[in-house]
């Protein structure tokens, strides 16, 4: 299969499909109603359900039920949608559940506004929900991005038993580029049968498989505790991932920036580079894990005089990028998040004024 | 090198579309290429625009403010963009709907009567593909055969408008070398 042209939300509905998962629960929500538009038609071609739920803290539970059952299962939603299934994306990490959630992030706080934010970086990474759980979040930065990491995805939440969280914004959901996908399909979890709790008989199995979040012994609770961050630990070890851009020559800033946001200081970098001026661009492509050690050594290199987060919100990743640094090196912060991207112009604009110490 | 195109006008002129089939052509020749709707609380009459970015290495930046061309097919679109062309570039203006020229002298400016040449096709509906067609020959962005494949698979599932679609961007093709 070549090259085809698709929106991000058409390809994520066709990387679902494409990793086995034959299970989609949403409710619609601009920018990402899309991605139900697609499956609606798509999933009954290939033998699986569609369901649209009465609200998003609905379909939150039916993940949940969905996952405990042993089955693949996914939904997209945008930023008020996910702050809704928040209570149930908890749950679904204290019982071990591999679920994937999609956010195709819009303006916030509040209803906020309907256009392209990397506003919910903090709820996506720091919590959301309630209590000492974390989801492995992959952020994409164009449509066949997008498409491989909804495939990588299931694998991955099923290898931690964790839920998996892919952060887009509105314009990886709305534009269209040429995406391609492997011809293969994914089968099914192999080793379901050793958490789903999908009947002694269907797997013919005397060992009940119990789906629970509570536990009232302070001891019990503390060692299911320690349990998960040992599973957070191992995503920071082994999880990691990022994309460096001229990180080769005597960069004088280091800018991080994630996302959309990302493509555009690409193109800055080009242009500063065109002008005789040297920058650098680290990308994380997991936001949790933080490619900390990668930021790091990227700031420490002796021409770097100072590393800058550039973000489409208020200041949310540079808080990671400051526990990279260290202090060994001056952080700043750039931002919008109305709707307007950033353009390049603004972005060379800010390297140049932290260039002449104006920051 | 990397060019853009912006296309703009009322929703509901085929904006989208249009736009939609250069993409799919710049694939086709092999290039990168990225589609970016504006999208918004827009009502039905109110403004479109899309912009397409074509270019030889994977393009960086999709938020576009100077864009090389620009397809406008209302008068809103013309005043609102043309001061946004890069010099050197292409305006094409709906002559139907716009009595003006984009006032500029760094630029080309190529006014297609695009409703009328559309309504004498067959199809009022297909002003947005004279254009596209008039565009695609007058800057030979991608080539006009390649356009002509594209519009032909768009349609494919609606054969019986293939014709007049065909012949609108003919049209527009004629408009532009005559």
């Amino acid at each position: 299969m070549g090259k085809i042209l698709m929106k991000g939300n058409e390809a994520i509905g066709e990387a679902a499909i494409r990793a086995g998962c034959l299970n989609y629960f949403a409710y619609p929500i601009t920018p990402q109603s899309e991605v139900a538009e697609y499956l609606a038609k798509r999933m009954p071609e290939v033998g699986g359900v569609f369901l649209q739920g009465e609200s998003e803290v609905a379909v939150g539970y039916m993940l949940f039920g969905a996952a405990g059952a042993g089955e693949r299962v996914f939904t997209t939603s945008s930023s008020p949608g996910i702050s809704l299934m928040s209570e149930a994306i908890s749950y679904i990490a204290a019982a071990q559940l591999p679920v994937v959630f999609v956010n195709i992030i819009r303006g916030g706080p509040g209803l906020g506004g309907i256009l392209p934010s990397q506003g919910d970086y903090f709820q996506a990474t720091k919590g959301g929900g309630h209590g000492d759980y974390r989801l492995l979040v992959l952020a994409p930065a164009s449509v066949q991005e997008t498409a491989e990491m909804v495939m990588m995805a299931f694998p991955l939440a099923e290898k931690y038993r964790n839920p998996v969280m892919i952060l887009g914004d509105g314009l990886i959901g709305q534009m269209m580029e040429p995406v391609e996908f492997p011809d293969h399909l994914r089968t099914a979890p192999s080793d379901k049968n050793a958490w789903a709790s999908n009947g002694m008989a269907t797997r013919g199995s005397r060992q009940r498989n119990l789906v629970k979040s509570l536990f009232l012994d302070p001891e019990a609770l503390n060692n299911q505790n320690l349990l998960l961050k040992s599973k957070y630990d191992r995503m920071r070890r082994e999880e990691v991932r990022y994309e460096t851009y001229n990180l080769d020559g005597d960069y004088r800033v280091l800018i991080v920036s994630y996302g959309t946001m990302s493509r555009v200081c690409r193109t800055a970098v080009d242009n500063l580079k065109a002008a005789g001026v040297e920058v650098g661009l680290l990308r994380p492509q997991t936001l949790f894990p933080f490619p900390l050690e990668a930021v790091r050594e990227a700031a420490g290199r002796p021409a770097c005089q100072a590393v800058i987060s550039i973000e489409m919100s208020m200041g949310q990743m540079v808080e990671d990028v400051e526990r990279a640094v260290c202090g060994i090196r001056p952080v700043h912060w750039y931002g919008k998040c109305g709707g307007d991207v950033p353009t390049p112009e603004e972005v060379m604009d800010v390297v140049r004024g932290l260039m002449a110490g104006g920051r | 090198m990397q060019s853009e195109v912006k296309f703009a006008g009322f929703g509901g002129q085929g904006i989208l579309l249009s736009a939609k089939i250069l993409a799919h052509a710049a694939l086709e020749e092999g290039h990168e290429v990225v589609w970016i709707p504006s999208y918004g609380p827009e009502m039905r009459g109110g403004t479109a625009y899309c912009t397409v970015v074509i270019g030889d290495r994977p393009i960086g930046s999709p938020i576009i403010k100077n864009p090389q061309h620009l397809i406008a097919m209302n008068r809103p679109s013309l005043e609102k963009f043309a001061p946004t062309v890069r010099p050197g570039g292409i305006i094409l203006i709906n002559a139907n709907l716009i009595p003006i020229g984009s006032g500029r002298d760094d630029v080309t400016d190529l006014a297609v009567p695009v409703n009328d040449l559309a309504a004498a096709a067959g199809n009022l509906r297909a002003a947005n593909l004279v254009a596209l067609g008039a565009f695609v020959a007058r800057s030979g962005i991608v080539d006009f055969e390649t356009l002509r494949r594209c519009v032909q698979e768009e349609f494919a599932a609606k054969p019986q408008t293939l014709p007049v679609n065909l012949a609108a961007l003919e049209k527009g093709r004629q408009a532009a070398q005559g």
